[in-house]
Order: structure tokens, then C-alpha cells, then sequence
């Protein structure tokens, strides 16, 4: 039995979660919070020079061709420390979306610039309220390019190409497409959110001149397959951000004081962490379940996949929710950093499919692996 | 990571399920035996082999294995129908103590036969005044001579009516403060003056006993530790429970509710169409998987001769209550045949009902949800204890149910 990260590995986790706790403090996160900017533009140029956008990138394409673990705990760490980077859409989406369909010429063009950082892709797929399907998607591609809306676009407004799930020109299916993000047929737009820490936008096309990623039509099923991807490194930023949380409840709880005594002694304040804690690990190791298969390819990546992201969702809204009532009303003023992992928690849960979508996926996938 | 076992640990295994094949008992060899002589005939045939306590020195009758090889002969083991169950609490409870305590001559002569299977051990902690607060027990031990003289009442002992020793816990002085007035023992349960009673569970079985004292002589030499220093003793005899008490083994499982699902109907469809019976199915996936995959990393820790972390104390914490509610979730899958619980006429020959049933007592033994969350809090996170209004107060001036 060997399931557990390698001593590299874990030296990589401790080296990313001491760089994180020197450059990316809560002041950091609360920097891009409270200002304009979409993202901390030099904490980004720090974590490229480090070569973390590059890890999985191949070396053929100037990237590091590491494995998924490594990927995974730096993903971890990131979660933790609640980054405001672009690190989600440009690294698990819109990497992965090259890597699983970009033919030699695409990936030729984008994933150099990828690894280097000097480029930043985002993914789309949401159109407005209520869960996109097939059947729901309005933006379409024609002979002439890409026609439609999607909003909200994590960090949309600053990416440089957005891989696009459209509509087929006819029938039920989609495609999806590679989107150069600075031509005049796009527009883009801000959109508020309830995590300003990461930035979001709505992108209107009409026309845009587009490129096919991968088959015609099979758009909804490479869709799947990154999401699966992309599900495993979500989570494992869900479970470092759930940690981060209770951490923050326990160190209040125990300088907290209450009818003269540490209200870190009381068994309402203790179960609520004790819960948090068995959450989070049930969570934990759920994600070296979901590493392991994305780390190794392995058939049952879909269960995998989904067990970590549910596991890793309810984790993550737990831990944020009840670390600000541990906190009590301080947890719910401005000032306190309790607002940062109820953000992203939500967030990170809404991004690429809601813990109903997974819990289904996850029973899906049980059914087929059942009947295969 | 994978899941392979490292070249050592393959060969063990294979070593393990070779000999497991071949001296598995038969159906003729247990024709006409009842649970415990089929338990002792199997716990023999190891013992003879070089196969029972396996982490045990040889010297107490063990192998002098590592801790993952005896995780990995516990795999092997589970994969066949043998009889088990019967030395858990000696083997994992019992002993350890023994061995943290006992005189070298002691365990030379009670282990190996511990081991063997001919002498069954059951531990007397619990009472009806100390359950969870256990060191708030009462049953009196008084020195006479090289002897002390015991009166009073244990209850939820498992096995007490078929054991030959058992260890316990008494109070030997009333005007210490709670958790200084104890001192730790091992008895014959064949002493004059024991009397065991079984208690008539709420799921029909009866595996627990109340075991009364009248007058129950103990040798001073059968004393662990000193006199006044039975609560330490005794945290090295829980300390090993929660090795021993798993979130409840068989039972209703993900799989036996997920069958049970695709078998029946909701609004004439079967239930697993059923959107709110398919999430709950998966919320109980993640957590038998996250216990299942918990399991794996702490056995990396002991492939690597690492002491696991702190995860697996979660087991019985997340075990014991989901157990409960698939059981109960099953039933209400079933409607109205839900209540029956017949072994010609339910499904699963009554097994959801069965672990119905059995659940909540699951959730108690061993350390309830609730201490196991004080556990947790503690322990794991380094939370405080919380404030005691008995603390330094002479037991016998501590407030009491009855008083």
C-alpha cells in the first residue's frame, strides 16, 4: 500500500504553503477584494516563475511534464491561502481543454505561452440562471464564427483566449471552441459576484473569428472530461481552503472568552470543530482517491472525480458557514478574514457544476461502472 | 501512488491467504459446534501455526509481525468465512494492557493461552453510575491481608458470561478525588461471588451483561500498577479499544441499500429513478469512500513502519451513525413491508431491520458520538477540556443521579 504522496511532493506542499504564507496573506486576498484589479498581478508572475502554471504541461510544449500530484498539492496550498489568481480557469480548464482536444498546432501556439504565463485562458460554458445543458445553450458557431453570450466567465475579463462550449450549428449537440479574446468582436464586461477576490466577466460574441478545439459535435463530451479533470484540483483547493477555515475558528475559539472561561471548552464549540474536522478529512481522502485516478488515468476517474468534488463541497460550505459562527458576530463584520473562505466555498462550489450536478454524475457513473 | 502492496508485503500476503485456503475449517469440522467452540477450534488451529496475534512477540504467543503485516492477514482473513469476534476485546484490549503492566511471569502464563483461544478475557470498566463519565465508578475494592474484597456492580460487559478473566477497574478510595481513588485489576471469572446477568437489547439480541459482585476475592498480585493508579491503566486499555471497535462491520452498507433501490418502486419507476433517492445515495458513497480511502492512508503509515495520523478517528464517529440512517432510509425504500421483520419474509432475510435495530447501541458502545467528538476536539485539535464541577472534590462528596 502506497497511498500517500511521495517525500518530493510533500516538500513541494511545504515549500508552496510557505511561499503562500510570505506573499499571499489575507491582506494580499483582501487587496484585490477592496481595489480594482481583477487579480495580483505580481503574486501571478511569482507563482509562474515557480513554474506552477507549467506543471503538467508536457516539455515538448516548455512545460515541466510533472504529474497531477504534484499538481495537486500545490493546488491544495492555493486553496489554503485563498489565492486571487486566475490559477483555476488558466491551469485546470482551459490547459486541460488543450491538452484533451487541441490539435499539434493548437497546442503548438497556446501552451508554451501557457506554462510561461504570458498567456491566460478561461472557460465558458454558463449562459445566465439555471444549469447549462446541451439543449439549453444559445451561443452557436456558424461559418462565420462564434454568436452568443456567456456569463459568468471566471476571470473573463482578463484572459487572453476563452474556450468556448457552443451550440452545434443543428441538432442537440455542441463543439467547443478556442476564442481569441483580443479581437473586436468580442466584448467584454465585469460582473459582480459574490467573491470579488476572483474576478468575473460576461463575454458577448458576434461573429468572433473561432477556431474548432477537437471534433465537431463532440463538445459536450470533452466538456465532461475535463470537468472531471478539473473536479479532482477543485477539490483539492475546496479541502485546503475547508482546512484553512477551521484552523481560523480553532485559534479564535481558544483566545475567545465567554462566561470566564476559553469558548473552546464548551462541546457546542468543540463537536462543531470536531464535525468540521471529520468533514474535512472525509474530504481529504477522498481527493488522494480522486489524485490517484487522475494521477494514473484510471477507468473509474468519473467516480473518483465526483466522490472528491461532493465530499470536498460539503466540506468546504461547512467548514466557511460555521467558522463564522464560531467567530460570532466579529466572523461577520469586513474586517475579519471569516468572509473570505463563505466566499469562495460558494464560489468554487458553483464553478463547474453544483453539488447536485456531481451527486448526480457520481451516481451515474456508479450505474455505468456497474453495468460495464 | 497505487495501491500495491511493496514486494515483502505481496509475498506475506500470499504466504497468509495460502495458508488460510488450506487449514480454512470445514463444514464437517464445525457440524455440531456452537459459536464459541467453533471460535476456540479456529483460534487454536492459528495458534498452532504461528498465526494468531500475529503482532504479538513469540515469546507471548504471537508472530513478532509488523503492523502492516497484521493489517494485511486481517484482509486476508475477513475474505473467508471463519469464526471470529469472540477474542476482539481480550486480544485487542486485554492484552495490550497486560503487556503495558503485568509482571513478566504474568504474561508468560496468561498470553499465550490468550492467544490460543482456551482462555477468553472480557473488560469490566462500565456502570450504571459511570458510562461515559467512567472514572465516576463505584464498585469497592477493599484490602484483606494479600487480598482485596470486591462488592458492587459492572454492566455492558460483552462475554462475561463465557469468560475466564477479565480486567476492571475498582474504587479503592472514596475520599480521593475521582480519577485518584482507582486501581486496576485482572480476575478469575470463575471467583465465588460473580454473577452474571444478561441484558435483553431493544434488536432482540443479548450481548451485553450486568456481572454482580457479592464479596469477590482478588490476590494484591493481580493488581496492574499501583494502588491509586487505575485510571492510567485504564486509558491504556481504551486507547486500544478504539483499534478494536470498528464503525460496526457488517450490516447495511452503500452497496446493499443501492441494490435495494434498483429493486424497488417509487410512483411505479424504480426508486433509484428517484432524484432525492439518488443524492442521498451519494452522499453516503463519499462518506463510505472517505472512510475506506482513511483506512488507506493510515495503513501507508504503518507499510512505511510510520505511525498513522490521527485521520482514522473519525471511523466510528461517521460509521456508526450512517449505518443508522441507511438502515433507517432502507426501511422507509420498503413502505409498508418496511415494518416486517421475518427471515422467510423481508429482504436481506431481515438485514435492514436487523441493523436497525442493532444501530443504536453501535453509536453508544465504545465511547458514544458525543465523547468520540470530545475525542476529536482534544486530542486531534488540542481543544481544551472542558470544566469540571467534581474536579479535586473527594468522591464521595461528588453530587450523584441518586443523591
Amino acid at each position: 500500500m502506497n497511498f500517500e504522496f511521495s517525500e518530493e511532493q510533500n516538500l513541494l506542499r511545504e515549500q508552496a504553503g510557505g511561499f503562500l504564507g510570505d506573499h499571499c496573506s489575507t491582506k494580499v486576498v483582501r487587496k484585490i477584494l477592496d481595489g480594482e484589479e481583477s487579480y495580483d498581478q505580481e503574486l501571478w508572475a511569482k507563482v509562474v516563475e515557480m513554474g506552477w502554471t507549467a506543471t503538467v504541461i508536457p516539455e515538448e510544449f516548455d512545460g515541466l511534464g510533472l504529474s497531477y500530484l504534484e499538481l495537486s498539492v500545490i493546488a491544495e496550498e492555493l486553496g489554503r491561502a485563498f489565492a486571487p489568481l486566475p490559477f483555476s480557469s488558466s491551469v485546470y480548464l482551459a490547459t486541460e481543454a488543450l491538452i484533451a482536444a487541441g490539435s499539434n498546432g493548437q497546442k503548438e501556439e497556446w501552451l508554451p505561452k501557457l506554462a510561461a504565463g504570458s498567456a491566460i485562458g478561461c472557460f465558458a460554458v454558463g449562459e445566465g440562471t439555471g444549469q447549462a445543458t446541451p439543449k439549453s445553450l444559445t451561443t452557436s458557431a456558424d461559418g462565420n464564427g462564434v454568436s452568443g453570450s456567456k456569463i459568468p466567465v471566471a476571470d473573463g475579463d482578463i484572459a487572453d483566449f476563452v474556450v468556448v462550449i457552443a451550440a452545434c450549428a443543428s441538432g442537440d449537440g455542441a463543439s467547443a471552441y478556442l476564442v481569441d479574446l483580443n479581437q473586436a468582436s468580442v466584448s467584454r464586461e465585469k460582473v459582480n459576484t459574490i467573491d470579488p477576490s476572483r474576478s468575473h466577466a460576461k463575454l458577448d460574441f458576434s461573429s468572433a473569428s473561432a477556431e474548432l478545439l477537437g471534433n465537431e459535435g463532440e463538445g459536450w463530451a470533452l466538456l465532461q472530461k475535463i470537468y472531471d479533470r478539473a473536479a479532482v484540483l477543485f477539490a483539492w483547493e475546496q479541502v485546503g481552503g475547508a482546512e484553512a477555515a477551521l484552523e481560523m475558528a480553532k485559534e479564535y475559539a481558544m483566545g475567545r472568552f465567554a462566561f470566564g472561561r476559553p469558548i473552546a471548552t464548551y462541546q457546542a464549540i468543540k463537536h462543531k470543530l470536531a464535525n468540521m474536522y471529520v468533514k474535512n478529512t472525509l474530504a481529504k481522502s477522498n481527493c488522494y482517491y480522486g489524485a490517484w485516478a487522475l494521477s494514473t488515468d484510471a477507468a473509474e476517474l468519473p467516480i473518483a472525480a465526483a466522490t472528491a468534488r461532493v465530499a470536498a463541497i460539503q466540506a468546504y460550505y461547512f467548514a466557511s458557514k460555521e467558522n463564522i459562527q464560531t467567530h460570532g458576530g466579529m466572523g461577520f463584520t469586513w474586517e475579519f478574514d471569516c468572509q473570505f473562505p463563505y466566499r469562495r466555498s460558494k464560489l468554487l462550489s458553483v464553478n463547474i457544476g453544483s453539488e447536485a450536478t456531481w451527486q448526480e454524475k457520481l451516481i451515474k457513473a456508479i450505474e455505468e461502472d456497474q453495468a460495464a | 501512488m497505487d495501491f500495491n502492496d511493496s514486494t515483502e508485503e505481496a509475498t506475506f500476503r500470499q504466504e497468509a491467504r495460502d495458508w488460510l485456503k488450506a487449514n480454512e475449517p470445514t463444514e464437517a469440522e464445525l457440524e455440531g459446534l456452537d459459536g464459541i467452540e467453533a471460535a476456540k477450534l479456529w483460534q487454536k488451529r492459528k495458534y498452532d501455526a504461528g498465526w494468531a496475534c500475529i503482532r504479538w512477540p513469540k515469546e507471548h504467543g504471537g508472530r513478532g509481525a509488523s503492523a502492516i503485516e497484521q493489517v494485511i492477514f486481517g484482509q486476508e482473513e475477513s475474505k473467508f468465512d471463519t469464526p471470529e469476534g469472540l477474542f476482539t476485546i481480550g486480544h485487542g484490549m486485554c492484552a495490550p494492557t497486560m503487556m503495558a503492566w503485568a509482571t513478566e511471569e504474568q504474561n508468560k502464563r496468561y498470553l499465550p493461552k490468550l492467544a490460543s483461544g482456551e482462555e477468553i478475557w472480557c473488560q469490566m470498566f462500565s456502570e450504571t453510575a459511570g458510562g461515559s463519565d467512567l472514572a465516576a465508578l463505584r464498585t469497592r475494592a477493599e484490602k484483606d491481608g494479600d487480598d482485596w474484597i470486591i462488592n458492587g456492580q459492572k454492566i455492558w460487559t460483552s462475554g462475561a458470561h463465557y469468560s475466564d478473566y477479565g480486567v476492571i477497574v475498582l474504587r479503592t478510595d472514596p475520599t480521593a478525588p475521582k480519577h485518584q481513588g482507582l486501581t486496576y485489576f485482572f480476575i478469575d471469572m470463575k471467583s465465588p461471588g460473580i454473577e452474571t446477568k444478561p441484558i435483553k437489547q431493544i434488536s432482540g439480541g443479548a450481548n451485553f451483561n450486568e456481572v454482580y459482585f457479592t464479596d469477590v476475592r482478588v490476590p494484591d498480585a493481580h493488581r496492574l500498577g499501583a494502588v491509586g493508579q487505575g485510571w492510567q491503566v485504564a486509558i491504556t486499555t481504551l486507547m486500544n479499544e478504539r483499534a478494536s471497535i470498528g464503525g460496526g462491520g457488517g450490516g447495511v452498507n452503500f452497496k446493499s441499500v443501492f441494490k435495494l433501490a434498483q429493486t424497488v418502486n417509487i410512483d411505479d419507476e424504480p426508486a433509484i429513478k428517484d432524484k432525492s433517492v439518488r443524492r442521498r445515495l451519494a452522499d453516503w458513497y463519499i462518506q463510505e469512500s472517505g472512510l475506506k480511502f482513511t483506512g488507506y492512508r493510515s495503513m501507508t503509515a504503518l507499510s512505511r513502519g510510520e505511525i498513522p495520523g490521527p485521520e482514522n478517528s473519525i471511523g466510528k464517529l461517521v460509521g456508526a451513525p450512517k449505518q443508522q440512517d441507511m438502515a433507517s432510509f432502507a426501511l422507509d425504500l420498503l413502505e409498508s413491508s418496511g415494518a416486517i421483520w421475518d427471515p422467510e419474509l423481508s429482504q436481506e432475510a431481515g438485514m435492514f431491520q436487523a441493523t436497525y435495530m442493532a444501530s443504536p447501541g453501535i453509536r453508544i458502545a465504545g465511547g458514544t458520538d458525543e465523547i468520540m467528538a470530545n475525542i476529536i476536539a482534544e486530542r486531534v485539535l488540542g481543544m481544551p477540556q472542558d470544566i469540571r464541577v467534581d474536579k479535586g472534590i473527594p468522591f464521595n462528596e461528588i453530587p450523584t443521579s441518586n443523591s
